[in-house]
């Protein structure tokens, strides 16, 4: 019977196949053949191999830990003292040369450049600067590969973080997330491959949108579903009141029984799909509160995480979760920690944020390493864009603020495939323009893929006339960040 | 040759060797031979998908791409000699062994093959032959069938026992190409429930069942559908459809994603449908209704659909980025819903693929470039739920005028509607698409390939363009609307793509059947109700959906329709369907979207905590019932149970909705409390009824799946509530759970452990297949 099944399949919409069994990469057998369009230019069928990367990968995972808003990496990661003596003078033309302005400073007279008022200090064997504000990250510099030539072509954070997340300012684009979901499928067929993380810090906020997790044109299978370590772990997931796994187990054994009834009645393979799915939903109903109860942890990890990681919806607990989530095959775990946008008030809201993620982000990388993991696994911190190296606002003799700055910003890459200890990229005494090393949002994308067995010009999928990447024409590896 | 297919299944030698612990099924070898060639070879249905999709890019339309100024999109361009030697041909037509594109394309000399290795792109051999043949039968070309005005194609004389309209007998033919018979048709119960959800989306009440299975009139079905086609909620039902079209939403989108009032305009939508308003005039007002001679307040109001588009309300950003960014929106919508044409491919370039250039896409883009707009009209707190231009209406707009808005209080409602400046705004072409790099500037016009925009017949503004769309003489007006509607009633498309008519899009799997009733269609007033009506009056609908081994063997994807597709219903149906069953819903039409149970914190988690919408407050009483069509939508981040449901996130017009089937689905359908609430009230109302529980159990069993239980079924079900009654009677704090769910008014029932126990049986009946499928 369940050959015979498959073999229909085969015939049918192969890519809705596979969505709709939600199939793991332990059905990738299956998966070999079922997937049209994801190598590009492969009419032939038989050349089509799904859930099988296109080299060997370096990464078999990700956690993506986004800092939304835009970290200032001029109090951050990117040391620059001139700043300081040339404190209150304006910035020159020839630096910004006709940088366009977001509205909120495009009617300041002055652009005064300001230093920041945290102190840096060198680290690790390369002697990289980090501030003090990130002490925990500067006890593991050596894990990790600092770029601090990003560059975006967005101003404002809806469109930078829909670039950064998606390949594209506009529109309902597949996010990361879901293309490695639809190029590689997921470890664990109990778990989504793409898992959404929410926290928010104490700073000035900017929101987040389904859009960041979205399918777009792919199928929903391939959708970012959000955990939390909370009550209700996974939307939907728990079962009403008065109805116990007990109760879910009897009541689904009637439900295959009549599902099957339908099934031979009209042979519709769509119904034994159905049937499957109820099982995957019942497992996932059965392992997922067990994966984020935080509280069974040991001591020794809470410790590292920090006491913040018990509490349901901080980052630290989202940072611990990762982790099991990551340790269980979820293929990509992507983190949003909020706040970051600081206008004004750098000198009350850094701190606060830094203290939020410095901690926990470290103990990540350091608990993926204890256990074997982090060679397998890719971590990406930072946010969508940079920030001014002059002051928005005031500038006080106590504070000041900085505005959006797509031109150079800092974002830290660590583990699976990528060269340790490493500085990668430069800007200059400014901070202002990147002098060496640029990399392009779609060059920052074509690598993670690379890292993960993807050719990044093959990875596509035509909707609409027209194949899409999520480096749409663009992309370059970045071969001096790989180990 | 032999090389070319070595090098086929190196990448799988690859993946096995890196995918150890895969194992991987036999390969299918691309093996054709010589009898699998059509005996001619169709320029639009062979070989024209292919070199669109392999040669157009650099060989195409895009002048600025164009490689060897060499190109293959027109027969002069094919034709043609060499640039860098005149004496050789492109395609020499009948000799395929002169023509140097077959000479290119059938090389194994991997350095000047075509498509060059460097693209990852490449050719079979059954397309090379493909090729071969076409230039040996003369390379004739044709223009695409989509560019040309539908031919009249006589209805074809067979399947005469079983047609029942001409759509039957179009359908016929091919199903005797492909050595298939239709189906019979499908029982009464289930037919029901089908016309019931494709026209009106609520299912047929016990009654309507029991009316339609007596009667035995020849017309019988006919009476349903008429009536079904006279109630209100088949405005409701087709508006679903037209408002992913129009991307409406609740809210602006972007960062802080404020409260915008655009519902009026969904109420005038569903108004248009109930009316019958024909479909061109339906465009003409949503497209140009302000620029009617003396526009009505309803006309204005239709306009509303191109400012559904989002807006920001992001301190900070550039005015005109945004401002560009609204017309891009409204010329790519237009482009996708009225054309099924991939205009946005235009903007920053000539298209690849299709006869656009980016002029004729900045000329289009000029007609929408007039309103009288800001990009940024203020940020969350300064900023409206209608930005200008807007009307405003009142109340004694609603007693009078517009009658269909149900707008219950005093307050003056505004919509987001149309209205030009009045100084022309010259439009640019704009270099990269980039806001900021106004290049040649532009007149009004639209892309020649599909109607010359000829300004002694049409406006020089919007409503020209309304009246060009409109015009019987446009190819692909009434091709893409009648295509649309019936991928919502046969869930696929004539055209597969129904967003895409163009050289990248599917070709139609039944061709002249989309041209007769494109031509019907126009011929008869543009009559959408007749259009419904003819589809489901068919035989070709009225099919049983079950579907043999045999069938299932040579259409999987039933593309020939030898049986009526089996899908699943839409995230909002399938709501209606739970709440309609249960006695829940309530049945008001339009007005306000309403805030429906959703899990905490969803809304909270997500937003920047600025504005009215930074916290979801739940709704009660009447509003916790409505139709899924009005559940609140907001767009950064939309109810989780529509997206579950591959419901439109409406960022972007849409025009086809995916239909998948996850774990999640089956996860809201067990969980989602407005399930287990329905349960809840449905099993109560039953418990209170003089009758067994077996009798109860077939009754809620008839409402949820519209038919009667099987005895097998009923038996089933009946030992599952004896099972859990007894379990349940040693678990009563379980059953006082289960019982207390929902805000809904509790009905008295003594015993208590039945009631729970007839819960669990309704849960798992809302959990069947079938109860959200349309069988």
């Amino acid at each position: 019977m369940k050959n015979e099944f498959l073999e229909h399949r085969l015939n049918i919409n192969r890519r809705h196949f596979l969505g709709k069994l939600g199939l793991g990469i332990g059905s990738v057998a299956l998966g070999s053949l079922l997937a049209p369009n994801l190598f590009s230019g492969s009419p032939d069928e038989s050349e089509i191999v799904y859930g099988i990367p296109h080299f060997a990968p370096k990464a078999r995972r990700i956690i993506y830990l986004f800092q939304n808003g835009a970290p200032s990496q001029l109090e951050s990661f990117d040391y620059k003292p001139m700043l300081n003596t040339m404190a209150g003078q304006d910035l020159p033309e020839s630096i910004r040369m006709g940088q366009r302005l977001t509205g909120m400073t495009s009617n300041q007279e002055k652009f005064p450049l300001i230093g920041s008022y945290f102190k840096f200090n060198q680290h690790g064997k390369n002697g990289a600067w980090v501030s003090e504000l990130f002490p925990h990250m500067a006890n593991i510099v050596d894990e990790l590969c600092i770029v601090k030539s990003m560059h975006t072509e967005a101003i404002n954070h809806d469109p930078a973080l829909t670039f950064m997340q998606t390949g594209a300012q506009q529109g309902n684009r597949p996010s990361m997330g879901a293309w490695m979901s639809y190029g590689l499928g997921s470890e664990n067929k109990n778990l989504p491959a793409f898992c959404v993380l929410l926290s928010r810090g104490k700073g000035n906020g900017q929101g987040v949108y389904s859009k960041l997790w979205t399918n777009g044109f792919l199928d929903s299978i391939h959708q970012g579903v959000q955990f939390s370590s909370s009550e209700e772990p996974v939307l939907y997931l728990n079962n009403p009141e008065g109805i116990d796994m007990d109760a879910r187990r009897r009541m689904l054994d009637q439900l295959s029984q009549l599902n099957s009834m339908a099934h031979e009645e009209f042979g519709d393979p769509e119904i034994q799909a159905k049937i499957q799915q109820y099982e995957m939903a019942y497992r996932m109903q059965s392992s997922v509160p067990e994966l984020t109860d935080l509280a069974k942890e040991p001591d020794h990890i809470i410790k590292m995480y920090g006491p913040e990681c018990l509490v349901p919806g901080t980052y630290a607990a989202n940072c611990l979760l990762a982790r099991k989530l990551s340790e269980s095959g979820v293929r990509f775990v992507q983190l949003y920690h909020q706040g970051w946008d600081q206008h004004g008030n750098m000198v009350g809201e850094m701190p606060l944020q830094a203290k939020d993620v410095d901690r926990a982000s470290a103990a990540l990388i350091l608990d993926l390493k204890q256990r074997g993991l982090l060679d397998e696994t890719l971590v990406i911190w930072g946010g969508e864009f940079g920030r001014t190296n002059y002051c928005q606002g005031k500038l006080t003799k106590d504070n000041y603020g900085r505005d959006h700055h797509p031109r150079a910003y800092t974002i830290l890459m660590a583990g699976g495939g990528i060269k340790p200890g490493t500085v990668y990229g430069e800007t200059d005494a400014f901070g202002y323009n990147i002098v060496k090393d640029p990399v392009h949002v779609n060059d920052f994308h074509a690598t993670v893929l690379h890292l993960m067995g993807l050719n990044h010009e093959k990875l596509n999928f035509k909707h609409l006339g027209r194949r899409y990447r999520l480096t749409d024409v663009a992309g370059k590896v970045v071969s001096g960040i790989l180990a | 040759m032999k090389i070319q297919q070595v090098g086929k299944l190196f990448p799988i030698l690859v993946a096995v060797v890196i995918g150890t612990t895969f194992y991987v099924w036999n390969p299918i070898p691309a093996l054709t031979n010589a009898n699998d060639l059509p005996e001619i070879v169709s320029y639009n249905f062979h070989i024209r998908p292919i070199l669109s999709d392999r040669c157009f890019k650099c060989h195409g339309p895009d002048a600025k791409q164009r490689k060897a100024n060499l190109r293959l999109d027109t027969p002069d361009g094919a034709y043609a000699a060499l640039r860098d030697n005149p004496k050789v041909h492109v395609i020499v037509p009948g000799k395929a062994e002169q023509s140097e594109m077959f000479l290119r394309i059938s090389t194994t000399d991997t350095a000047i093959v075509m498509p060059p290795t460097s693209s990852n792109l490449k050719l079979t051999s059954f397309e090379i032959d493909l090729i071969q043949k076409w230039i040996k039968q003369g390379a004739v070309y044709q223009p695409h069938w989509a560019f040309i005005p539908p031919k009249d194609y006589a209805v074809p004389v067979t399947g005469k026992n079983w047609a029942e309209n001409e759509i039957d007998h179009f359908i016929y033919v091919k199903l005797e190409e492909k050595k298939l018979k239709p189906n019979d048709e499908a029982d009464k119960e289930r037919l029901l429930k089908r016309v019931h959800l494709d026209i009106t989306g609520i299912p047929p009440t016990i009654a309507e069942q029991d009316a339609f299975l007596q009667d035995d009139s020849p017309n019988a079905y006919e009476k349903v559908v008429d009536a079904l086609l006279a109630n209100p909620h088949y405005g409701e039902k087709m508006a679903i459809h037209w408002l992913d079209v129009a991307r409406y939403a609740d809210s602006h989108g972007y960062q802080d994603d404020g409260l915008r009032t655009m519902w009026p305009w969904r109420d005038w939508v569903i108004h248009a449908f109930n009316k019958n308003y024909p479909y061109d005039k339906f465009v003409m007002w949503q497209l140009a209704g302000d620029l009617m001679p003396d526009p009505t307040k309803e006309m204005l109001l239709a306009t509303g659909f191109n400012r559904n588009h989002k807006i920001t309300q992001e301190g900070g950003v550039i005015d005109e980025e945004y401002r560009i960014e609204y017309v891009t929106d409204r010329t790519n919508t237009f482009g996708k819903s009225f054309l099924a044409l991939t205009f946005e491919c235009a903007k920053c370039h000539d298209h690849k693929y299709d006869p656009i250039s980016q002029k004729e896409y900045f000329s289009t883009f000029a007609f929408f470039n007039q309103v009288a707009e800001k990009g940024y009209q203020g940020d969350i707190f300064s900023g409206t739920a209608a930005d200008p231009p807007r009307l405003k209406i009142s109340s004694d707009d609603v007693e009078k005028l517009l009658t269909f808005i149900n707008k219950k209080d005093s307050t003056d409602v505004n919509v987001m509607v149309m209205r030009d400046s009045s100084r022309l705004r010259p439009t640019y072409i704009l270099a990269r698409g980039a806001y900021d790099a106004p290049a040649e500037r532009v007149d009004f016009n639209l892309p020649s390939a599909i109607l010359a925009f000829d300004t002694t017949v049409f406006s020089k503004n919007r409503f020209g363009l309304a009246q060009w769309v409109v015009n019987k003489k446009n190819p692909l007006t009434a091709r893409v609307f009648v295509n649309r509607m019936w991928q919502e009633f046969f869930g696929r498309g004539l055209v597969k793509t129904s967003g895409d008519f163009g050289m990248q899009g599917e070709l139609p799997s039944h061709p002249e059947l989309l041209e007769w009733l494109a031509l019907d269609f126009m011929n008869n007033g543009w009559n959408i109700k007749r259009l419904v009506k003819q589809l489901v009056m068919s035989s070709t609908y009225r099919q049983s959906s079950e579907v043999s081994k045999k069938k299932l063997s040579i259409d999987p994807e039933n593309i020939y329709l030898s049986r009526a597709p089996r899908v699943r219903l839409s995230a909002e149906l399938t709501r209606d369907q739970v709440l309609a069953s249960s006695g829940l819903l309530v049945k008001e039409i339009g007005g306000p979207s309403v805030k429906p149970y959703q899990p905490k914190g969803i809304w909270e988690a997500s937003t920047s905590g600025r504005g009215l919408l930074s916290r979801y407050i739940q709704d009660h009483g009447d509003k916790l019932y409505r139709r899924g069509m009005y559940t609140f939508i907001k767009r950064t981040v939309p109810p989780p149970s529509l997206l579950m449901f591959d419901g439109s996130s409406r960022d972007q017009c849409e025009v086809k909705r995916l239909r998948t089937n996850t774990p999640l689905q089956a996860l809201v359908m067990m969980n989602d409390p407005m399930v287990v609430e329905a349960s809840r009230v449905l099993a109560e109302r039953l418990m209170n009824e003089n009758s067994s529980a077996e009798e109860k159990i077939a009754k809620a069993f008839r409402l949820i799946l519209c038919r009667k239980a099987q005895t097998k079924e009923l038996g089933i079900l009946t030992d599952y509530f004896e099972k859990e009654s007894k379990f349940l009677s040693t678990n009563i704090s379980s059953a006082e759970k289960l019982i207390a769910t929902g805000e809904y008014l509790h009905e008295t029932v003594e015993d208590k452990i039945s009631l729970a126990a007839l819960i669990e049986v309704v849960i798992t009946i809302y959990n069947m297949e079938e109860t959200i499928a349309k069988t």
